[in-house]
């Protein structure tokens, strides 16, 4: 599935709450508790992602040539956010993540309620991404 | 139903009919307002102030010699006076308009620090203190090579007061700490402190930002020799405030900026400086919102400090008794004496989470470290949620808060 299929299948579960905004703050904590458990190992200060008010890690690696991504959070808002753009990214070539353009936000409503400083935090993740993806379109080419 | 008028008289649902911000759904659910210890809301007669004064009579103060100019200087030491009256202070020249505690804080530091302080002089703070009323005394101590010495704080939030006995000494220069905690509402003995620091010749600063609304401030009778206190936390604008000092401490200290205003006579060899209150406040100062601080002041009095307190005491209590019921929350602050903060952590669960869920149900708390770091390294935790009170809150709204608590900590143990 593209970036932007994945994206349509979100917007579409989040319409079905009807701009609730507690229902939709309750769905973002229950996507989060769904992330795979993050590795004990993994959980350093390096894979901290910098920029987050709530504390993010953030690990990636490759699956033949598609990415994959493991992430986890201190706070279960920020948690289930990360689990969105996790489901959106696993899975993608290295190319298609550093081209994506990210406009689910927008479209569920979600900017009107996350705060600014929350909302850069986001912004973090994804920049954090895509550093990622390049990394890793670097490491692929260079095998080649 | 509770009833929404309190035994002090406050008729709190005609009070709130002077605030019209409170009036406005959030997430679909009325606003309830509980952020005040950050900024409380501001009635009708002070946001009508600022616009009478740009439609009316705005103009430069002091020196214009115009009509409107005459009549802006006028309002603007109008409200020197209130000030002077609202902390019974013995001389207006005693007030300095400042950008708020921040500015006041600041102003004392960097004249008074700068001046008086030497190489192994030390400042006191407390562990409860504002990292506003922190970071000031670390530039001095810093510029100066003076250490800087801390009241240690209970686990309740109480300060030790056998401590600061024994960091006090001859080196003590400056003693720095709030009347009220912004993050657990103590409220601080300030008088004896004041007292013990006098004692060995410090002089005291007292950082009255959660105070000035709530409590009744003489700082002739405390005896403190700086009391700074922020506008837009008792129902003025933002960005104005004023410090007190004592006359003869002021006098003695060297102006804090260069500009127009605080100067006698300019020539490139010397400048000679103004009289107080004006050495210290170069520059056009921040005249609307100072003039609509005389609004807020006559708010405050108009009901009485002393019904606040008692209205906003009630709705701790309740608070207090209805938040600390809910299984798995945890009160942090449980000081004897406090102001109308309610702070509290929630087992398992991150002050965020509780904030951002609160918000969905239109609940404006605080969550975070509250600008407190060291205080919050102290009593090991990241931060709490905070819910602070002022006059136009009622007993209905924690009712919601409560509500909105349980379902919040419900949904979260399910899960």
């Amino acid at each position: 599935m593209s970036i932007n299929a994945v994206q349509e299948e979100i917007i579409e579960e989040f319409a079905l709450l009807d701009g609730d905004m507690e229902m939709t703050v309750f769905y973002i904590m229950e996507l989060g508790q769904k992330l795979p458990p993050f590795p004990e190992s993994e959980r350093t200060d390096e894979n901290i992602v910098k920029g987050c008010q709530s504390k993010v890690w953030l690990t990636a690696s490759l699956e033949g040539n598609k990415i994959q991504f493991k992430a986890d959070s201190n706070t279960a808002i920020t948690k289930g956010l990360v689990s969105l753009l996790v489901r959106i990214f696993n899975g993608q070539l290295p190319d298609d993540v550093l081209n994506s353009e990210l406009y689910f936000m927008r479209r569920i409503g979600m900017e009107r309620f996350i705060g600014t400083q929350r909302s850069n935090g986001f912004a973090s993740m994804v920049k954090q991404m895509k550093i990622y993806a390049l990394a890793m379109k670097t490491k692929l080419e260079v095998n080649l | 139903m509770v009833p929404n008028a309190t035994q002090t008289g406050i008729q709190v649902d005609s009070l709130r009919q002077e605030f019209p911000v409170l009036h406005q759904k959030v997430n679909g659910r009325d606003l309830i307002y509980f952020d005040n210890a950050a900024t409380s809301q501001k009635p009708t007669s002070v946001i009508k102030a600022l616009t009478d004064y740009y439609d009316g009579y705005n103009a430069n103060i002091h020196r214009g010699i115009h009509t409107l100019a005459e009549k802006a200087t006028r309002a603007y030491e109008d409200t020197r006076l209130a000030a002077q009256q609202f902390i019974h202070a013995g001389h207006p020249e005693e007030i300095i308009f400042t950008r708020g505690v921040t500015e006041g804080v600041n102003l004392v530091a960097s004249s008074y620090g700068k001046t008086f302080v030497t190489a192994g002089d030390e400042i006191i703070v407390s562990a409860l203190e504002h990292h506003s009323n922190i970071v000031p005394w670390q530039f001095v101590c810093e510029a100066k090579g003076a250490s800087l010495r801390v009241i240690p704080v209970s686990d309740e939030g109480v300060l030790d007061i056998d401590a600061f006995k024994e960091l006090l000494n001859t080196k003590t220069k400056i003693v720095a700490v709030n009347h009220a905690s912004n993050s657990l509402g103590t409220i601080n003995p300030i008088r004896e402190i004041i007292r013990l620091a006098h004692e060995v010749g410090a002089v005291v600063l007292i950082d009255g930002a959660q105070a000035a609304a709530h409590l009744d401030v003489d700082v002739q009778e405390l005896d403190c020799d700086f009391y700074a206190v922020s506008a837009h936390k008792m129902y003025g604008p933002t960005g104005t405030g004023f410090l007190y000092g004592k006359k003869h401490l002021l006098e003695a200290m060297p102006p804090y900026q260069g500009g127009g205003e605080m100067i006698r006579e300019v020539t490139f060899a010397k400048t000679t400086y103004n009289d107080l209150p004006y050495k210290f406040e170069a520059g056009t100062p921040n005249i609307a919102d100072v003039i609509a601080l005389r609004y807020a002041m006559e708010f405050i009095q108009r009901l009485g400090k002393e019904n606040i307190a008692a209205h906003e005491h009630d709705l701790l209590q309740y608070a207090t008794e209805r938040v600390s019921a809910i299984k798995g929350i945890r009160l942090v602050g449980t000081a004897p004496e406090k102001v109308s903060v309610l702070s509290f952590v929630v087992d398992g669960i991150h002050p965020f989470d509780i904030g951002q869920m609160l918000d969905a149900r239109g609940i404006a708390v605080r969550t975070g470290h509250h600008c407190t770091q060291p205080l919050m390294d102290r009593l090991g935790i990241e931060g709490t949620v905070r819910a602070s009170f002022a006059v136009y809150n009622t007993k209905k709204e924690i009712d919601a808060l409560v509500e909105g608590l349980e379902r919040v900590v419900g949904f979260m143990k399910q899960a």
